[in-house]
């Protein structure tokens, strides 16, 4: 970045510092922070789509679907995330690759698997083996934001559902008493006012999701935990910028960052939580009510 | 959500299919970027290191189009038996184990010796606790003499693992070693071991016509000389050459 950084060798104190705080590598882990908050701000809502239909399947009076919104709450809740991460995203790719391989190589007559291979036409690869490499980063970037999406939208599936049974069923009977259809009800009375119920459920989720970004690794995208060990780590003269086990600076920056992004929740969560309780049946909603003008 | 996975098939089929014709064949290089001085990311973030030098020179000898990847050492065969890429170059040395689930060239690096180094010469690598890398042949041959293996995802915590005292040594390949008891308070300790049969690519089983080109390339440079004179350049006058 600066210009007396071509021999870092030479460089000592401030300078190397500088030199070294601002080479390509350090450039990447800067960078990956941007990934991780980029990653937290799209799964997060799809996390609470997944979560919306799960809850919706999960109390349909429609029994397969009530069935199925049961089981994919109960069974991605019991599956270890780390063995789920291991599998939807692998899983997946390689049904996406099968769909593309018998639209596109009709007359391929080789078997896709071969023993412990997995073997599609080339024109079929998702992404393709030609494509740049950051196509194939963005891709096991959604990969991962999919595989997060279903873990949380299942732990989530479950708080909307506590969530909905907990609205008084007053106001229920009400609206059914004022003409309501079911839909209505539901869309009117018992969504807005279920998300003061969901909210402390739905606030622990978004912390673990904030932790649990290390997982992006084994999906081989490279999250800033990763960065921090691979910066952190001792370096021989074999590297520019030779240093001992510097992990224990990186991880403490991690954990300022870490902290300071839970600081922030926390602030935002109670203020959210403060306009949700407005006019609740709710301990909260009664203290708002009862406070003077 | 079955109609997203549907639109997310369909988006990819159509954009797919500008970018197929117009390429060649592109061998996806997977490694794992924390092993130097075989394959490490240097500090521009660019995978660097012996093995990347001789994949490249192995690449265009081949006449092939070659990307690098890294990915994890834990999950490196499982990736590469689904295609995420073409190859395994990273140090991987050939075991009868591995060669049930992968292919590999020939070496490219002799059978070289493993070694331990420790904070203290004298300390008895039968018995104590013993570093190593996960899923390496350092750590099977650690966990048959009877000492404590405590395994570690990556080479550097292994190593970080006998400076803070957690382990009395760690054992990994000389090669790898080396350096870092040159340049600190690390000793040899015990006795060299010879594992594996050399460190070669490693293949999918069914990708018979890759294995080929790369197992001409490397005779190539065998013959002419040029693997040695890049051995030497990255391991120093006392390697083993062919």
């Amino acid at each position: 970045m600066f210009s007396n950084c071509s021999d870092p060798s030479s460089l000592d104190g401030l300078a190397w510092f500088a030199c070294y705080l601002t080479n390509g590598k350090h450039m990447a882990f800067y960078g990956s922070f941007g990934v991780v908050m980029v990653l937290l701000l799209i799964t997060a809502p799809a996390a609470l789509a997944f979560g919306f239909g799960g809850a919706m399947a999960a109390r349909s009076p429609f029994l397969p679907l009530r069935l199925i919104g049961k089981a994919y709450s109960a069974m991605v809740r019991g599956i270890p995330d780390i063995a789920f991460f291991l599998f939807v995203p692998f899983a997946m790719d390689q049904g996406l690759e099968w769909l593309r391989h018998h639209a596109r190589c009709p007359d391929w007559d080789a078997p896709i698997r071969q023993g412990n291979d997995f073997v599609v036409c080339a024109a079929a690869k998702l992404p393709l083996s030609s494509s740049p490499q950051w196509v194939h980063e963005t891709y096991g970037f959604f990969m991962a934001v999919f595989a997060f999406a279903v873990v949380f939208g299942a732990f989530a599936a479950n708080v909307l559902y506590g969530a909905m049974r907990a609205v008084p069923r007053a106001q229920m009977e009400t609206a059914e008493a004022y003409g309501m259809s079911d839909r209505q009800a539901f869309w009117r009375i018992l969504v807005p006012q279920m998300w003061i119920y969901a909210l402390p459920g739905l606030s622990n989720l978004w912390m673990i999701l904030i932790k649990a970004t290390p997982l992006l690794f084994l999906l081989g995208v490279e999250d800033i935990v990763y960065w921090a060990k691979e910066l952190g780590g001792a370096k021989t003269t074999i590297y520019a910028y030779p240093h001992d086990d510097w992990r224990l600076y990186y991880f403490l920056g991690l954990l300022v960052f870490y902290l300071g992004l839970t600081r922030i929740s926390e602030a935002l969560l109670g203020r959210l939580t403060r306009n949700l309780s407005h006019g609740q049946a709710t301990m909260g909603g009664e203290a708002q009510r009862k406070a003077p003008a | 959500m079955k109609k997203l996975i549907l639109t997310t098939a369909a988006l990819a089929l159509t954009s797919g299919m500008a970018l197929a014709e117009s390429h060649g064949m592109t061998v996806r290089m997977g490694t794992e970027g924390a092993y130097p001085p075989y394959n490490f990311i240097n500090d521009d973030g660019e995978i660097d290191g012996f093995e990347r030098e001789l994949g490249d020179e192995l690449c265009s000898r081949a006449e092939l189009t070659c990307e690098w990847v890294t990915n994890e050492w834990d999950s490196i065969i499982p990736n590469l038996v689904s295609g995420n890429y073409d190859t395994i170059i990273a140090g991987m040395s050939i075991t009868d184990e591995r060669d049930e689930v992968i292919d590999f060239t020939q070496n490219y690096y002799p059978p070289a010796s493993s070694a331990y180094a420790a904070l203290d010469g004298d300390v008895d690598v039968k018995a104590g606790v013993i570093a190593a890398q996960t899923a390496t042949i350092q750590a099977g041959y650690v966990a048959e003499t009877g000492a404590t293996l405590l395994e570690f995802a990556t080479p550097d915590e292994s190593v970080a693992a006998v400076k803070n005292g957690e382990a009395d040594a760690v054992f990994a390949d000389k090669d790898y070693l080396a350096p870092i008891v040159a340049e600190s308070e690390l000793v040899w300790a015990g006795t060299d071991v010879s594992l594996g049969g050399g460190i070669g690519i490693g293949l999918r089983e069914s990708d018979t016509e890759l294995k080929a080109k790369f197992d001409a390339a490397i005779t190539s440079m065998k013959e002419d000389g040029t693997l040695n004179a890049m051995l030497i350049k990255w391991f120093g006058e006392d390697i083993v050459t062919y």
